[in-house]
């Protein structure tokens, strides 16, 4: 429905002509109203609406459905309050993984943690490298940002990231360093940060407080409790994220240039691994078929043509056109890919719970109604076969031109 | 390859369940690749307890000795490493990723790398090959993924869970091999003046917090299905419209390779 506010003459004639059938009708109910006599006077037809059943209902929650309170305005972003630092009287470095440019929910607890300990006169400094894709830095906490650019961060170049680190500790010594102790980066650089600085690094983390940092220690039957040391590589779940303030997300710059050293070690690129031999489990890029798919061919086309591991749904599983070790679900394995493209699948519940850690997901269906496309960020509907032939010739395309550019 | 010398540092581990000492599974890995690298002329390096029974398991994966640097526990073993290892020939240090008892901060490898002045590798996972000083090796990414990095030699290179498998231990060499040991200055560890070691308690799960001012909210917060809502519908477009659009996503979000 339109939001636009249109006059109903015949509405207002009706209003104003007092001997009209409808003129009751066409009152604004009152509910309560002060009487003559001061006396508060409520009027309990007038409360609630017809539902759709026919049956009257009452919202109590304020926002009245139906009845005469039609006209709804499109409700309003909240907008939280914005804390602003002027001058910070110390600051807590924050280096977060930035897996695929965004922050991850890792990153996002370790900010939380970050505001924890900056309590209310320190700022939160995130320091990234490379381009990001992330846009809401601002609700997670970043109070500064100060971002790396240059060929020297690409790839895998941990001794000029750490070279940056140690120019940011120069510059403002900030009072704790925060990294995440991940496989996906942070805990090798937080280690190398460590080995360089000479601090004593608390690591993994998972809770600083009073001034004590708790982390496990050896292979995780013990803890270890310590006085916070300045650099702390904390676990998933250290801290609650931000969620109730909006931060300036100011940027910074160093005010020294960059010494440019020799890298001692080289990065040749990625190594094109089998993707049919990495656990479906820690997958990054799934491609599944569903009851949908009719052509299998087709679809293991698909999957090697776009270097995607194989899933499947149940239905799929069960009536053999996959292998029970490739169901997605409940029932199968919980995937944590970042991109998942679900071919032919409606979305059980069994299935979206099994996706549930999925950033992004890609739905191709014949029914726009399912419920996995609800849940995915990109929805294209059409036949499945047509599509992955199309998705197969625009990749192959892809490479060609890859390869005519290095040739 | 074969003229290339190995030093692999091993731990002693503790089972997961029991406690009870046992080879650590990273450092029987280091073992292993250490194997694989330079057969008979790996060397074994531990500091530690000479007398500890558990380090026999790595003899028992075909070693004839493991040198121990001896010392009590609770003993800082990096300053005794590094100035074994400076004045060896060594030109591959292997190591587990963290210890399984003590603090286990896996900074060992780094602070060694650091004071070597050595490269280190983090997560090797097998070594190509080596030609004129420079070593091509494979590094284990998460989720699978390989990275190929050039460094020259010597290095100390970490290994973890995508190093090949570990060997059985044989009952007969882990009896006859020797644990010869050496003795060394002492340097006290200062991190368990100020720390303590506690019982691992077990993590709060974490609750889904929803910050609800009426009923009628927590009631569709507590009943919503798991949705993302703003996903954008390409409907009534061509295959290679939609094959497009796909084809874009996944190029940004760099999956295409």
């Amino acid at each position: 429905m339109s939001d636009l506010i249109r006059r109903d003459p015949r509405a207002e004639w009706i209003a104003r002509n007092r001997l009209h059938p409808l003129h009751a009708a066409a009152q604004p109910a009152v509910a309560s109203w002060l009487s003559a006599a001061g006396v508060l006077r409520k009027n309990p037809h007038a409360v609630g609406f017809i539902g759709p059943n026919g049956l009257k209902r009452i919202d109590r929650s304020g926002a009245q459905q139906g009845g005469t309170a039609k006209r709804s305005t499109a409700s309003a972003v909240v907008q939280l309050p914005l804390r602003a630092i002027e001058q910070p009287a110390f600051y807590i470095a924050v280096v977060p993984d930035m897996v695929g440019g965004r922050l991850s929910a890792h990153d996002k607890d370790l900010l939380g943690l970050a505001h924890k300990l900056a309590g209310s006169d320190g700022a939160v400094v995130a320091v990234i490298f490379g381009e990001h894709k992330e846009s809401a830095f601002d609700s997670n906490g970043v109070d500064r940002l100060l971002q790396f650019d240059g060929e020297g961060f690409d790839g895998y170049a941990p001794e000029a990231r750490v070279l940056a680190l140690g120019a940011v500790e120069r510059q403002l010594s900030p009072r704790h360093w925060l990294l995440p102790d991940s496989r996906s980066g942070g805990g090798e650089l937080g280690r190398r940060l460590a080995a360089k600085l000479g601090e004593r690094p608390a690591t993994r983390v998972w809770q600083v407080a009073d001034g004590m940092a708790s982390g496990r220690a050896g292979a995780g039957r013990e803890d270890l409790v310590q006085q916070a040391p300045r650099l702390i590589l904390a676990a998933v779940e250290c801290a609650e994220p931000v969620s109730e303030t909006r931060h300036e997300v100011r940027p910074l710059a160093l005010s020294e240039a960059l010494v440019s050293h020799l890298p001692r070690i080289q990065d040749l690129g990625a190594v094109a691994v089998d993707p049919a031999q990495i656990p479906m489990a820690e997958a990054e890029f799934i491609l599944s078929g569903g009851n949908g798919v009719k052509d299998w061919t087709l679809f293991h086309q698909a999957a090697a043509a776009l270097g995607a591991t194989e899933g499947a749904s149940r239905v799929a599983v069960d009536d053999g056109f996959m292998g029970r070790e490739r169901q997605v679900g409940a029932s199968g394995i919980w995937v944590t890919a970042r991109v998942y493209v679900a071919v032919g699948i409606s979305g059980a519940i069994q299935h979206l719970q099994g996706i549930g850690a999925c950033d992004k997901v890609v739905a191709i269906n014949l029914d726009p109604t399912c419920d996995m496309i609800k849940r995915a960020d990109l929805s294209v509907i059409g036949e499945s076969a047509a599509i992955l032939q199309a998705l197969i010739e625009r990749v192959a395309a892809h490479r060609q031109g890859a390869e005519r550019d290095a040739a | 390859m074969t003229d290339l010398q190995v030093v692999t540092l091993v731990s002693v581990g503790a089972h997961p369940t029991s406690g009870r000492p046992r080879r650590a599974e990273q450092d029987a890995r280091a073992v292993e690749l250490g194997l694989r690298l330079a057969g008979e002329r790996l060397q074994v390096l531990h500091a530690g307890d000479p007398q500890q029974e558990a380090l026999r398991a790595y003899l028992g994966m075909g070693l004839e000795q493991i040198k121990i640097l001896e010392q009590p526990a609770h003993s800082d073993a990096l300053p005794v490493l590094a100035e074994y290892l400076a004045d060896s020939s060594a030109q591959l240090v292997l190591t587990g990723s963290q210890a399984e008892t003590g603090e286990g901060s896996g900074m060992l490898p780094y602070l060694l790398a650091e004071q070597l002045g050595w490269p280190l590798v983090v997560g090797l996972a097998a070594v190509e090959q080596v030609s004129n000083g420079v070593a091509q090796v494979l590094q284990a990414l998460p989720r699978g993924q390989r990275r190929r990095l050039q460094v020259r030699l010597p290095f100390v290179a970490s290994v973890d869970n995508a190093a090949p498998t570990a060997r059985q231990s044989a009952f007969g060499p882990a009896r006859r091999g020797l644990l010869t040991g050496e003795e060394v200055e002492l340097v006290a560890d200062p991190l368990f003046a100020s720390a303590q070691l506690q019982p691992a308690k077990p993590r709060p799960k974490r609750l889904k917090v929803i910050k609800a001012k009426t009923g009628a909210e927590r009631m569709k917060a507590a009943t919503a299905k798991a949705s993302g809502g703003g996903g954008q519908v390409l409907k009534d477009v061509s295959p290679q419209a939609g094959a497009e659009a796909i084809f874009k996503l996944l190029l940004e979000e760099g999956v295409l390779r």
